[in-house]
């Protein structure tokens, strides 16, 4: 919302400074994000008069003038304009000065050898207009010498504000001067409302045939009218709110719309074909709007239809057909009340923004149709002539009063901010609240106030917000009480542990192509309105948004990419926490040492995965390798981990190498997901631990090497070994591993913990010969 | 006697040598051991007189002999390490460092804060109800905020399900909050929020921090010190200025913005100061129909809430001036903007890292 604050001074009497009404409208909620004043970028610019002007002896369409501006000399200035002539007032513009219209600084130069000191400017020149065709010409009374922006008026601030959507009110400059003159800032003026003489009836006739959507329907015609240019203050006024003017009926409209907060639409009579009725819109009717686009109506929308066509879309826009033109002579004033639910509904579904929608979807004021349409027309009969009918008017606005029951020392409770009764009834009035006892009377223009707390707020805002003063919190007593969650702590403890393991945490969307969730196995949850394809779907995986990060990462040069990232996959009702890990490119780059770049492998995954269960708490030494963690992954090289088939709480292993195709996943990738919510919670321990005291006699290890089937999982025949004596063995570690002519070999080193008494040799014997048998048992052969 | 031993031991160029001296001399047929082996036969006179000479010339040898054997050695172990040098600038084998992503550092800060102030974590579903998103905070369907925020819509799973949203804020939270735990409550919910928005300055996802209190006789003032504390806490920072303003958001009665001052510092807008304003969180005493919607009863309980950017405070708190870079995974930036995995915030240790 963009006003001027002479503008402004038309509803509120004020010695005030921008700068305190600026601050001022800040401090009651009217934010104001920008103040500007045209005439600063114009200082320099004066009033001059042409003293002589002289044909150029060099061009013909050039002439040479003198110009006094004031400043006590003659100024010779090489001018084109056509209506520049001896004796005329104009707008001189001195060396050095900005000519904004033109984008360039004056400076003196010889213009076909003759020199010019300056430039008398055109409308266009100075922005102040279109007219191009000559020179300003200004009255013969402008004073020579005098600054030009204070001479036509131009030196006047404009304001641009906010307004918050509950505050149509402010919609309009007489409501945001209302709020200034209730906090001190002036005195509002008494609004002025014409008496309309007519004596012919209404000539077009209007119904309601929606009435949820068109409540009240008020109209009239002015006959004989001239639809020429609008007055000068009031295309300044327009201009300062950023709109064109047009013409004086389209000007009217509007400008009662930006100044009392009331859009109003105007028919061409002669477009008419009959009647105008407020009807629901047909399946399938179009109208052509005002802004030449087509719009395909649908019935639950609220439209103002003539016997053949739809001319207004309600509320929102007029209809191209009937506009008023040029040629206009009759017109018929529409001023309405649009069910505001009805208007965003229709506004929403058309896609269609504008600004009497902006007001009629957050609800214009409904008493004030009939002064509306007495100012609106008080304006037309002023500046274009024409004979005004009576008024007709179809329905009731819901001009019913809220009264709300308001205890005085809420705004103590609420905002803390003491304010004593009298003060607080005084601002309630000056907002326009009428008050009876403990009785407060909503205004009609103010929807937007429902109870108690919305009391609060107005006097609190009048008040001041920097009247609140800071209370703190009352402190429970003793140190701070731990907050975090099981699930909370369990995540900070993975992500650290991560980044400590050397993997950099990504944030990525979690919404990810169809294609990408295609392959995770599809997404459940599809976006309607995506904001491209390539955000579509909600990720059920970690791991496409991974893959492509580890992607861009290589393209940009990187040899080695270790991302993680924590958080959800979106499956069904349930949204699963998850980690997911992605190693690409180097495990190890080249080196003078080791030699050769290392690629990742799925034991890197492995690493990964089980030290971030550790971290989460997981009982990792009890987890199962399930061979084959899904179609995603590489089917030999890739397992889940899980107390059991059922509960499968991480996935890792290489990618599968058609992702490199379908996802140009970088070849050999590893990767691994942790599903949090599939991880058991330990038992509660409390703070004591176990009791434990390290064993007085040293370990002894024996190593013991297998032949074994090729499909025997290694770490079955380790579990083996370390059963075979529960109490003796302490671990068993596998240490060798490599292909014989005979088949498989592994070897374990296995560590035999003595109790009281060191082992004899019987004893280790007799172990062994146990482990011997366990291992056999798997198909395993101890080697000769 | 003695000094021509004493110079043949000196004259052993190596171990070697030396040995051999050591045998000739002190040997099972060596020169002094044959003195020693001589005493035996001596008249008792004589051996009175000769052995302390003998014993003194064997001492005297045994201890030249160690000595040399000393030098000889010390010599062999210089000589060694001469041809030992490495150069010790080659680098050493190369280790690997992770990162902490700025906004969970952010959102471990904000946890620890709040924790002192008693607020605890919630958490709530990213994939909502419309109820949760908007009508039970006060936007019932065609309401003017619901235009205010861009929703993005999920296609219904069954022909008759309402369409679900992604949570354009963190404000339903709220609701299921007090729905669960009642009153009081005082709780901060940090996460995922997502708008139809995508340029410069905005992304489809980013992430927000709510705060939400309920007790009795909660005012504005609580709001504006909690935020005045947090504020000065997070930016470690005495001279944070708040201002807050009159604004409006439909689940607050009263509703503020907030703005914190800003000043220059080495030609960079940093938070502190009063020589400028900028928009921080909005904020407000909670709407009693909201209060309602958590099941509790408005004319008991009060309370206020806030909403705030994460990603925009870790941007004023550290510097990053890209919004978009915070969602590419670019390990040049996370390596840059993260942080090591100690940097745990800790009260007695500063909440920044």
């Amino acid at each position: 919302m963009k006003f001027s604050l002479e503008w402004l001074k038309q509803h509120l009497e004020t010695a005030a400074s921008a700068q305190e009404i600026a601050d001022k409208l800040t401090a009651i909620g009217l934010e104001v994000e920008g103040v500007s004043n045209p005439a600063e970028a114009l200082a320099p610019f004066r009033v001059a008069k042409v003293l002589t002007a002289k044909k150029h002896p060099q061009a013909d369409k050039l002439q040479v003038l003198t110009v006094d501006a004031g400043t006590g000399e003659t100024i010779q200035v090489v001018c084109g304009a056509p209506n520049a002539h001896a004796g005329m007032l104009g707008v001189f513009g001195p060396p050095g000065a900005y000519i904004p219209g033109s984008d360039l600084t004056l400076k003196v130069a010889a213009i076909r050898g003759v020199e010019s000191h300056g430039m008398m400017c055109s409308s266009r020149e100075l922005e102040l207009g279109d007219d191009h065709s000559g020179i300003i010409e200004l009255p013969a009374d402008a004073p020579v010498g005098a600054t030009f922006t204070d001479y036509a008026g131009l030196d006047d601030p404009v304001f641009d504000v906010a307004i918050t959507p509950n505050r149509q009110d402010c919609m309009g400059v007489r409501g945001i001067a209302r709020d200034l003159a209730a906090a001190g800032i002036g005195t509002l003026k008494p609004l002025a409302v014409p008496q309309i003489e007519a004596v012919e009836p209404c000539p077009v006739e209007i119904r309601i045939e929606d009435p949820e959507g068109c409540p009240a329907f008020f109209g009239r015609a002015i006959t004989g009218v001239k639809n020429g240019a609008s007055p000068g203050w009031m295309q300044r006024r327009l201009k300062s709110a950023g709109q064109r003017p047009i013409s004086a009926l389209v000007d009217i409209t509007n400008y009662v719309m930006l100044d009392l907060g009331r859009p109003a639409h105007a028919y061409d009579i002669a477009k008419l074909s009959g009647g105008l009725t407020a009807r629901a819109a047909k399946a399938g009717e179009k109208v052509l709007a005002l802004n030449e686009k087509d719009y395909r109506l649908q019935p639950f929308m609220t439209v103002i239809a003539d016997e053949k066509q739809v001319h207004d879309i309600g509320g929102i826009m007029g209809g191209e057909d009937s506009g008023v033109s040029a040629t206009t002579t009759d017109v018929m004033l529409e001023v309405a009340y649009f069910t505001p639910e009805h208007i965003a509904r229709t506004g929403q579904a058309l896609g269609l923004a504008s600004d009497a929608r902006s007001r009629f979807e957050r609800g214009v004021d409904p008493a004030f149709l009939d002064d509306g349409l007495a100012v609106l027309t008080g304006f037309i009969l002023d500046v274009c002539g024409g004979q005004a009918s009576a008024a007709s008017r179809v329905g009731n606005p819901p001009v019913e009063k809220r009264t709300i029951a308001f205890d005085f020392n809420r705004t103590k409770a609420l905002a803390g901010i003491d304010v004593p009764e009298p003060e607080q009834k005084q601002i309630l009035e000056r907002l326009g609240f009428e008050l009876s006892a403990n009785q407060v009377t909503v205004p009609t223009w103010r929807r937007d106030v429902e109870g108690s707390a919305d009391l609060v707020e107005e006097v609190a805002r009048i008040v001041g917000y920097d009247q609140v003063p800071s209370t703190p919190l009352s402190r429970a007593p003793g140190v701070a009480k731990p907050t975090a969650t099981r699930s909370q702590l369990i995540e900070r403890q993975v992500r650290r542990t991560a980044a400590a393991r050397g993997l950099d945490e990504a944030v990525t969307w979690s919404f990810i192509s169809e294609k990408e969730a295609e392959v995770f196995g599809g997404g459940e949850w599809k976006l309607a309105n995506p904001i491209s394809e390539d955000m579509k779907v909600m990720r059920p995986s970690l791991l496409p948004g991974l893959i492509a990060a580890a992607r861009r990462n290589l393209d940009r040069g990187a040899s080695s990419v270790r991302l993680f990232e924590i958080g959800r996959r979106y499956l069904g009702d349930t949204e699963y926490r998850t980690l997911g890990l992605l190693l690409a490119g180097d495990q190890r780059r080249r080196e003078w040492q080791s030699g050769k770049a290392q690629p990742f492998g799925p034991f890197d995954a492995k690493a990964e995965v089980s030290a971030l269960l550790d971290a989460a708490g997981a009982p990792v030494a009890s987890l199962q390798v399930l061979p084959g963690a899904g179609p995603t992954w590489h089917p030999g090289r890739s397992a889940r981990l899980g107390l059991g088939p059922k509960t499968v709480v991480a996935a890792f292993g290489e990618l599968h190498p058609s992702l490199a195709k379908s996802l140009d996943a970088p070849p050999g990738a590893v990767a691994a997901e942790i599903y949090f919510d599939a991880i058991p919670a330990p038992r509660s321990a409390g703070h004591t631990r176990t009791q434990y005291r390290p064993p007085a006699l040293q370990a002894v290890t024996r190593d013991f090497a297998f032949i074994i089937p090729a499909d025997l999982a290694s770490e079955n025949l380790r579990r083996a070994i370390a059963g075979a004596d529960r109490t003796a063995i302490a671990g068993v570690r596998l240490f060798d591993r490599f292909e014989t002519k005979e088949g498989l070999s592994v070897a374990f080193e296995v560590t035999l913990q003595p109790a009281e008494k060191s082992f004899t040799d019987e004893q280790i014997g007799e172990i062994s010969a146990r482990i011997v048998t366990a291992s056999e048992k798997l198909g395993a052969r101890l080697r000769g | 006697m003695s000094d021509a031993l004493l110079d043949r031991i000196a004259a052993a160029n190596d171990l070697q040598e030396l040995d051999s001296v050591r045998v000739a001399l002190l040997g099972k047929s060596g020169e002094i051991t044959a003195k020693l082996k001589s005493l035996g036969s001596m008249e008792p006179e004589t051996r009175a007189s000769e052995a302390p000479k003998i014993h003194a010339l064997r001492e005297q040898v045994t201890a030249a002999i160690g000595d040399r054997k000393a030098a000889l050695e010390a010599a062999d172990l210089e000589r060694k390490l001469a041809t030992e040098k490495i150069d010790l600038s080659l680098p050493a084998p190369e280790s690997v460092s992770g990162t902490v992503h700025p906004v969970s550092q952010v959102m471990d800060e904000l946890a620890e804060i709040f924790a002192d102030l008693g607020f605890s974590v919630a958490e709530g579903p990213e994939i909502e109800t419309q109820w949760y998103n908007f009508t039970a905070l006060n936007m019932p369907e065609n309401h003017p905020a619901r235009a205010m925020q861009d929703t993005f819509y999920l296609e219904p799973r069954t022909p008759d399900e309402e369409p679900y949203v992604l949570r354009t804020h963190t404000s339903p939270v709220q609701i299921r909050a007090g729905k669960d735990r009642g009153a009081p409550t005082y709780l901060i919910a940090p996460g995922r929020v997502y708008r139809s928005d995508s340029d410069a300055t905005h992304t489809p996802m980013f992430h927000q921090v709510e705060g939400f209190v309920i007790d009795k006789g909660i005012t504005l003032g609580h709001l504006k010190w909690t935020l005045e504390t947090f504020l000065k806490a997070f930016f470690e920072r005495d001279d944070v200025v708040l201002r807050m303003r009159p604004s409006y958001f439909p689940f607050t009665e009263p509703s503020a913005e907030v703005d914190v001052g800003w000043s220059m510092e080495k030609g960079r807008r940093v938070v502190g100061g009063q020589e400028g304003w900028m928009e921080v969180l909005g904020s407000g005493m909670v709407h009693p129909r909201v209060i309602a919607n958590c099941g509790l009863d408005p004319d008991e309980w009060q309370g206020f809430a806030f909403g705030c950017g994460i990603d925009r405070l870790a941007m004023l708190k550290y510097g990053m001036d890209d919004l978009r870079a915070f969602f590419d995974g670019d390990i040049r930036w996370l390596k840059h903007y993260g942080f090591g995995a100690l940097d745990v915030p800790t009260l007695s240790g500063g909440v920044s890292a």
